[in-house]
């Protein structure tokens, strides 16, 4: 195993089953984010449902939020395996090619061009996101725990908010579209003839993700999605027309 | 034809180098850019200077020794090896920059030559078959079917030249040892060392101090053979293999519990 890490195939596997471990998770996240969709209920939100249903996932089985942080552990360290392998792989190729002599464009695509940026932005974005909407932390807009309808909605009434979102969004999209690709070769289980399939499917894909993700803050924004019950006096007075 | 020449001088390993600049006259357009380049020399030799070293050796498109890096397209921009560029190519009085290839495993030796012996090691690691001498073997004692002998040949023809190195962004050597591992993977002949020679090379490889992939694919647009990309999916797929089957020198004696 471990002369398997140390050479630059094997490192490239384990950045491979990594980001595939993050991109399953990316996958659940959007299709889980769709629930803020249903709207702000009559009762209570379908999102903050699912939210709690996410909690006592396994109870009486596991403890309360047991399931929520062994997924957790997992996605970490798929990210710091994906991280280490990258930032080793790529200390490696400045090597190989010194940076001052740099390889003429020659028809790659400018999202493989892009992915140390995108990465980089991306963790930065991570980093943000989860002090926004985990922690609580970053509390631009009012932030209540377990209320996600109500912190999503405020949260994207703010354009700025919106846009920094969208981007990242954006940015994760260029990102997988290489990356997709990129795991059936690295993996070798690609062909030339299942290769149109493979970058169809990855360009198919990136685009579900991207526009998953992306409805959640545009439909905020734009008032498509409800004022939520019980939340905040000032709702209706900011919210103006957009609730149903 | 008259051409502006930006060439790399660099006198030897050790030393640094640059660009400098020429310009040559009354280039015929159906002489060939290395028949341009001894054009230049022989101008050099006359002005008693020193004359542009640079490697060739078939001159037409077989062993691809003339490794130049000409306006950032490693063996030229048209997807064949530098000797077979031909001067009509280019329009008149244009400016065309000539370098070797930059990348740490290919040292600069002088000028536009590099040495690129690592690529050999690669291929002493293991790109080769065990045969035993003695009277010809039959004919059909190993039979290799069609589909298998042209999958094989299109990974065989790689002439080693180097331009997928010299291509990508990573200083990867990566095409070319995928070419040499599915050229014999493939093959009855080139069971028995299955495994050993696919982790052979990629150790030689990584030794060398070439890059790693990030799949750009920019080997396979500039190789003068049309290598195409799937020979690295064929290196990862066969290097994974042999590291899961590699088998410990000794397995330790069972014992009941």
């Amino acid at each position: 195993m471990r002369e398997f890490w140390d050479s630059t195939i094997g490192k490239k596997v384990f950045v491979a089953v990594g980001g595939t471990i993050l991109v399953a998770y990316l996958i659940l996240h959007m299709a889980g984010n769709l629930w803020s969709l249903a709207g702000p209920g009559t009762v209570e939100p379908h999102i903050d449902e699912y939210a709690s249903w996410l909690r006592n996932f396994g109870e009486p089985l596991v403890p309360y939020e047991g399931t929520l942080w062994v997924v957790r552990a997992i996605l970490l360290a798929a990210l710091v395996v994906h991280l280490v392998g990258v930032i080793q792989l790529r200390a490696r190729n400045r090597k190989a090619r010194p940076p001052e002599y740099p390889a003429r464009r020659i028809g790659r695509s400018w999202e493989s061009r892009l992915m140390m940026v995108s990465g980089v932005v991306i963790l930065v974005f991570l980093v943000v996101h989860i002090l926004q909407f985990s922690t609580l932390t970053i509390d631009v807009t009012p932030l209540v725990e377990g209320a996600i309808y109500a912190n999503l909605y405020w949260a994207f009434q703010e354009w700025y908010v919106v846009l920094f979102y969208l981007a990242a969004v954006f940015l994760v999209g260029t990102h997988l579209r290489h990356a997709i690709w990129s795991v059936f070769q690295t993996l070798g289980v690609d062909s030339p003839e299942r290769n149109g399939q493979i970058k169809a499917g990855a360009s198919l894909l990136t685009v579900v993700i991207v526009a998953g993700f992306a409805a959640v803050p545009i439909l905020f924004f734009t008032g498509a999605l409800g004022v939520p019950i019980d939340n905040e006096p000032t709702a209706a007075v900011l919210a103006g027309g957009g609730g149903r | 034809m008259r051409f502006n020449l930006e060439i790399w001088r660099q006198f030897d390993r050790e030393s640094n180098g640059h660009f400098e600049s020429f310009t040559v006259d009354g280039i015929d357009p159906e002489s060939s850019f290395l028949e341009m380049l001894d054009q230049l020399n022989a101008q050099l030799g006359r002005e008693k200077q020193r004359m542009v070293a640079f490697d060739s050796d078939c001159r037409e498109g077989i062993c691809g020794t003339c490794s130049l890096v000409i306006d950032g397209y490693p063996q030229g921009p048209r997807q064949v090896t530098a000797c077979q560029i031909y001067m009509r190519e280019f329009t008149d009085g244009a400016t065309i920059k000539v370098e070797p290839y930059r990348n740490s495993a290919f040292p600069v030796m002088r000028d536009l030559i590099t040495d690129r012996s690592a690529l050999d090691r690669v291929i002493q690691a293991g790109g080769y078959i065990s045969t035993k001498t003695g009277p010809q073997p039959d004919p059909n004692s190993m039979p290799v079917s069609p589909e298998t002998q042209k999958e094989a040949f299109d990974a065989a023809i790689c002439i080693g030249c180097g331009a997928c190195v010299a291509a990508c962004p990573n200083g990867s050597a990566m095409l070319f040892t995928g070419a040499k591992v599915k050229h014999l993977n493939l093959l009855p002949q080139g069971q028995p060392e299955r495994t050993t020679r696919v982790i052979g090379m990629v150790e030689q490889m990584d030794a060398e101090g070439f890059g790693g992939c990030t799949n750009y694919g920019e080997c396979s647009r500039v190789c003068p053979q049309e290598i195409s990309l799937d020979v690295i999916g064929m290196l990862n797929r066969e290097y994974r293999k042999a590291r899961k089957d590699e088998q410990p020198a000794h397995r330790a004696k069972m014992t009941a519990q």
